[in-house]
């Protein structure tokens, strides 16, 4: 546990310490607010449906960007030899690394809160569904950040760690739409649905909260975490 | 305290490392040289546990690389190849996490990431990003990060690359220092280094081992003799005959010097016996005069060189 804290804390240094932490985050922060606002008065209603159907979207963009760096980085720079000669177990900098970026994810959600308390304000706001929406958004965001991990840890190079994981990410979600499901034959509309990540959200979303989503989720984070752990191994299978 | 029996590396059809057999003892510096590409990395690599053997054992500390890697690594400082870094962490906070994953309690971090800067001389870039740093500062980071769990086993990896001669120096005198406590194993393909600096030298070259020893013995073992050059005053014939009836002279050679300069003998001798005692006593004898006594052993670049290119003459 020590030295998942260790990297926890050297990855938010390089994070903090360079502009990215603060592009990204104040990016998502302004593209969320403006995207939410430009729409919210039209549909006169204090609710954040609208807000919490555009995260997954957004997220797909921003969770990349927040993991690109993290394997790939290291390979190029070569700095994973120095850190796979410490004395420090595989998964303990894999999951120092995913904690990472949860941290920055998390950052992202806390910022937007500011726009639940002047949505609150403005009329009665059911928060049933606004909590379920961000428990959602945190686990989705969750399960992206440990696909964009693991894809970082493929390759050197950081735009295409970035863009594969987005298209990863979209293909994850986008199996489950209804549109994919409608086309797709009938033995495996069951399975789709259950795969994609944007069914589980939607329940989520409205405030019901089911342990089998719940479930779906930590067994995705959980598989590509796994898988991860194998990609920094494989530099021992030659 | 490293033992190396029989290791072999394949990278798909390329055997990298090729049978290499080799120990270290407590104490000794070894110079592990080799041409590049001729696999000192991929050794050190495996030393180091960052990754297996094809074949064969490596022990560090009686600890098997395999099964005990935890054990080895905590054993061993490492500075790989031009020094890889965090390049947007600053140079605090980053020894800071290596000495927080080596396991130093927190109370004494503080207190040994002071000493192991002052050490490596870089009090004066503590705070700055790695990145902004010179390529010799780098270079001492790297070092400081590997000095930090004060470890008994020290493998350096061409840990003088990049740098200009002065800063050369500066590490060099750094590793000698550090040397007299520590088991050393120093890769380089720059033989002034290694001669400068270790007690026994490996050559290895396409991945195995050609010549161990040391400078001494290696560059005895090369050539047996050794080369003589005298300018002596006198008659040339005269003093010629004399040299070529000494004992361990085998031939002798004269370079005729122009007007009233003296001329050059080149001799071949055997090692044994002082032979520039010996022609000194030779002219003081005969009352000649020597203006130019020279005994030129083989270097240690000609045994580098006799060595690694031999077998690409033979086949």
């Amino acid at each position: 546990m020590k030295n998942v804290i260790a990297v926890f804390q050297k990855e938010l240094r390089s994070y903090f310490n360079s502009p990215m932490a603060y592009i990204v985050i104040i990016l998502f922060v302004g593209f969320a607010n403006w995207l939410f606002f430009r729409s919210f008065f039209m549909a006169n209603s204090a609710s954040m449906r609208m807000y919490f159907s555009m995260l997954p979207w957004l997220f797909m963009v921003f969770a990349p960007l927040i993991t690109m760096r993290l394997w790939a980085e290291e390979k190029k720079l070569n700095t994973l030899e120095l850190l796979m000669t410490m004395p420090l177990k595989d998964w303990e900098a894999v999951l120092g690394k995913f904690f990472s970026s949860l941290f920055l994810l998390v950052s992202m959600l806390v910022l937007s809160l500011p726009l639940a308390i002047n949505v609150s304000s403005l009329g009665n706001m059911d928060w049933g569904p606004v909590i379920g929406g961000y428990l959602g958004a945190f686990l989705m965001g969750a399960a992206y950040l440990s696909i964009g991990l693991f894809i970082s840890s493929l390759t050197q190079n950081q735009i295409i760690a970035a863009i594969i994981s987005f298209f990863v990410c979209f293909g994850l979600w986008i199996v489950g739409e209804s549109i994919v499901v409608f086309l797709a034959p009938a033995s495996l509309v069951g399975l789709l649905e259950f795969i994609g990540l944007g069914s589980h959200f939607e329940s989520i979303g409205r405030g019901v909260i089911d342990s089998r989503d719940l479930i779906y989720y930590l067994t995705v984070i959980g598989f590509f975490l796994y898988l991860n752990v194998k990609g920094v191994e494989s530099r021992k299978w030659a | 305290m490293i033992e190396v029996k029989g290791v072999t590396k394949r990278f798909g059809p390329t055997i990298a490392v090729n049978n290499l057999s080799f120990e270290v003892k407590k104490g000794e510096v070894l110079g592990f040289l080799g041409p590049n590409g001729a696999g000192k990395t991929t050794m050190m690599r495996i030393i180091t546990c960052y990754m297996p053997a094809s074949d064969g054992i490596v022990k560090v500390a009686g600890h098997d690389t395999l099964t005990d890697s935890f054990k080895v690594r905590e054993r061993i400082g490492y500075l790989p190849e031009s020094a890889p870094l965090y390049l947007d962490m600053d140079v605090t906070d980053y020894l800071s996490f290596v000495a927080q994953v080596r396991g130093i309690p927190s109370n004494v971090r503080r207190e040994r990431i002071k000493k192991i800067t002052d050490a490596c001389g870089l009090e004066k870039v503590l705070g700055k990003d790695i990145g902004t740093l010179s390529k010799g500062y780098r270079q001492r980071v790297g070092l400081a990060q590997s000095l930090i769990h004060d470890p008994d086993i020290l493998i350096l990896d061409e840990p003088t690359t990049g740098l200009d001669p002065g800063q050369i120096i500066e590490i060099r005198e750094l590793i000698k220092r550090i040397g007299r406590e520590k088991t050393i194993i120093l890769c380089s393909h720059i033989l002034p280094e290694v001669s400068a600096t270790c007690d026994r030298i490996l050559i290895i070259n396409e991945g195995q081992k050609v010549a161990s020893g040391t400078p001494e013995e290696l560059a005895t073992a090369t050539e047996g003799n050794i080369t003589v050059r005298a300018k002596i005053h006198g008659k040339d014939a005269e003093i010629r005959e004399r040299l070529e009836a000494m004992e361990n002279v085998i031939g002798c050679r004269v370079i005729t010097g122009g007007g009233s300069s003296p001329s050059t003998f080149v001799l071949k001798a055997k090692q044994e016996g002082d032979i520039g005692q010996e022609v000194f006593k030779m002219v003081v004898e005969n009352n000649y005069s020597l203006s130019e006594l020279r005994i030129e052993r083989v270097s240690l670049e000609d045994v580098f060189l006799h060595l690694t290119t031999k077998e690409r003459e033979a086949e």
